[in-house]
């Protein structure tokens, strides 16, 4: 019994010399001592400066205990994971930044008065106002893009997967791909440029036919993956019995794919709900309600952030506003996120 | 997404043409539903390759009356003065803002996204990498001007100590020399589009990662290959043209992106040869700047350089999409 427990302490020949589980651990408290140590020393004042130090520190003792113990390949594998490591780490601080600073600034002022009203009568520089007629704009103008934009894309995704071969199928597939790459700014452009031959001011419409062409693209994508999913045998079984291919697709591939085909819209609405460049561009951002989208500039959620933020000359007020004009806007987004993905996992094709 | 997988997907062709029974080739599209069903979704395939071609020639049209009047050399003149009589504009800093702004984003932005690809796919234990790749995805979800915000109130009081250390120890190299203005310049611009990228650059190659065949990666370890070995020798060769295209997809993002470089930048027409200095100015920045006080001829001139980003984009989305297409199975374009 004893003679056993001599040998298993033995190092094996077939598994090397390991460094203890514990060791990164250890290695890292000692280089966050020792960071520290330097810092103090050095009289470095940014915190930031100590963090890089006993990152580059952990590093380099990583590599050379493990060097030493465990041999130059182990040593490479040690250091290359704490590099993923840190790099992860590294894009966390920003990213949780963002979150937390927004939630925490955009709750100062976010309640119902703040939802319920227009910065009608309120400077930029002053406290008060909210974002009624922000939201408003923003759903007219987003609802109308949708209206628009989806039909087109799922029609497209149909002719594209279910009847579509040859030349003009093939051209279609590569500017779908080439039009997910347009800049929003571009969209914006576009629809300008008929504006200005037409000699149009700008209202709220304008902007919802350029959220379409930035829409399009997205539908088109994620509803041609959900019809490609349908299996062959649905159709053939319905072909078979003599059902029009049209009321097949309508009745047998649309129904089956429809959860798919919703998440890919949803997510569709929420990327362009935070469009801001075409909508600064056509529908030119308004203090008051108007919720006309055909007539007259509107506001528009994504576009009230940046006035608050550029128009304020740095007023308190106006960057509180901003920001729980941010947290509304994520709160909108993430939420048809959530819910896309529900559908999805609810309604996936089994 | 090729021809191949949509013929084994799509219902059976129909029988081969002959030149006596033409019109009985496709027994279905003789029905009046089916003409109008297949008439409707052709029509919207077709109307998207008018709204393509549209979109250029559009811009084009508009952009011909700017520039058959700019004063300038509209390639090469520091200037944006769309007001003078006659208007001298140029897009040269425009063009070497965004290249260098989108370069800056990408060297940052790259080696970090494929490290958490790796670790969401081959280091993080699997409780824990499930939550963080939901959390990306709703990330690459936040709206770019939250992002502007944030970069604008948040990062840019905090870039001080980095500007100042960089300065101290690289100044001499004249890259990163900093006169000590506001820290609104082609750096700070550049680290706030990698952050906005990071998640779709993130997302697309873990995609990748994921699909390397469980075969190779076992085969490296049976060899005895350390983690690390597996990753450069197995994961790294199979996804490489999946994260060139992947880096690509972001690169596009960066170089249109608008509202984060309009609220992040202090902007002016000059080229520095600091990235620490403020000043410069990208396409899309300039676009959203300058268009509130631009005049019918200046929002022309404003068409113009949006034509050049356009075109600009096209390339550099044409080319991931060549790469996609070589390695069909990595489809990024629902990312």
């Amino acid at each position: 019994m004893s003679t056993a427990a001599v040998a298993h302490k033995r190092p094996s020949t077939l598994r090397g010399a390991r460094l203890p589980s514990w060791s990164p651990w250890a290695i890292a408290a000692g280089s966050i001592a020792a960071a520290i140590g330097i810092g103090a020393a050095a009289g470095l004042h940014s915190r930031v400066q100590w963090g890089v130090i006993a990152a580059i520190l952990f590093v380099l003792a990583t590599y050379g205990i493990a060097a030493r113990v465990e041999g130059r390949r182990q040593a490479k594998d040690r250091v290359a994971t704490s590099l993923v490591w840190v790099a992860f780490l590294l894009a966390v601080v920003p990213l949780v930044s963002l979150i937390w600073v927004t939630v925490q600034r955009g709750v100062k002022v976010l309640d119902v008065y703040f939802l319920t009203h227009s910065m009608g009568v309120v400077a930029d520089s002053q406290p008060g106002g909210g974002i009624y007629h922000a939201i408003l704009g923003s759903l007219e103008q987003v609802g109308l893009a949708t209206l628009i934009g989806a039909p087109i894309g799922v029609l497209t995704a149909i002719y594209l997967v279910e009847y579509g071969r040859g030349r003009l199928a093939k051209a279609v597939t590569f500017f779908v791909d080439v039009m997910t790459g347009i800049p929003s700014i571009v969209a914006g452009l576009f629809i300008l440029s008929l504006m200005l031959m037409l000699d149009m001011q700008p209202f709220g419409f304008a902007g919802s036919l350029a959220l379409a062409i930035l829409m399009m693209p997205v539908v088109v994508r994620s509803t041609e993956e959900m019809l490609k999913l349908v299996p062959n045998e649905l159709r053939e079984a319905s072909l078979a019995l003599g059902v029009p291919k049209w009321r097949t697709i309508l009745k047998v591939v649309l129904p089956t794919s429809i959860g798919g085909i919703t998440t890919g819209i949803m997510l569709a609405i929420a990327r362009i709900a935070g469009e801001t460049a075409p909508v600064l561009l056509l529908v030119f951002g308004n203090q008051f309600i108007n919720a006309n989208p055909f007539e007259g500039a509107q506001a528009s959620l994504p576009l009230y952030i940046y006035q608050q933020y550029s128009n304020s000359a740095g007023a308190n007020a106006a960057y509180d506003r901003a920001w729980a004009a941010s947290l509304t806007l994520i709160a909108f987004v993430m939420i048809l996120n959530l819910v896309a993905r529900g559908i999805a996992r609810w309604k996936a094709p089994r | 997404m090729d021809i191949t997988t949509r013929n084994t997907q799509a219902p059976p062709p129909a029988p081969r043409p002959s030149a006596a029974g033409r019109k009985r080739t496709s027994h279905s599209a003789t029905r009046p539903g089916d003409r109008i069903f297949l008439g409707l979704s052709r029509g919207a395939g077709i109307l998207l390759l008018v709204i393509m071609a549209a979109i250029a020639v559009f811009l084009a049209y508009r952009a011909s009356l700017a520039i058959s009047k700019d004063h300038g050399n509209f390639l090469t003149t520091f200037e944006w003065n769309t007001n003078l009589n006659p208007p001298v504009f140029g897009i040269a800093v425009l063009a070497f803002g965004t290249v260098v702004s989108s370069v800056v984003a990408m060297v940052i932005a790259v080696p970090i996204a494929v490290a958490i690809a790796l670790f969401l796919t081959h280091y993080a234990p699997r409780r824990v990498s499930g939550p963080i790749g939901y959390v990306i995805d709703l990330l690459a979800a936040v709206p770019s001007i939250v992002y502007g915000l944030w970069g604008a109130l948040v990062l840019v009081p905090n870039l001080n100590g980095l500007f100042s250390w960089l300065n101290d120890y690289l100044g001499w190299t004249g890259i990163f020399s900093w006169d000590g203005g506001a820290p609104r310049s082609m750096l700070t611009v550049g680290i706030l589009l990698a952050i906005m990228i990071l998640p779709i650059i993130t997302n697309v190659s873990r995609e990748v990662f994921r699909q390397v065949p469980r075969m190779h990666e076992e085969a490296a370890l049976a060899l005895g290959a350390t983690r690390w070995e597996v990753v450069r020798m197995a994961v790294l060769p199979f996804g490489r043209s999946g994260v060139v295209s992947a880096s690509m997809l972001g690169l596009g993002r960066a170089l249109g992106e608008t509202m984060a470089v309009a609220t992040v930048l202090s902007p002016d027409f000059l080229i520095h040869g600091s990235l620490l200095n403020p000043g410069g100015g990208t396409f899309a920045q300039n676009i959203a700047s300058k268009f509130s006080e631009a005049t019918e001829y200046g929002r022309d001139a404003l068409i113009a350089s949006g034509l050049v980003l356009f075109v600009i984009t096209l390339l550099v989305n044409g080319a991931a999409r060549m790469i996609i297409a070589r390695r069909k199975e990595y489809s990024g374009a629902n990312a």
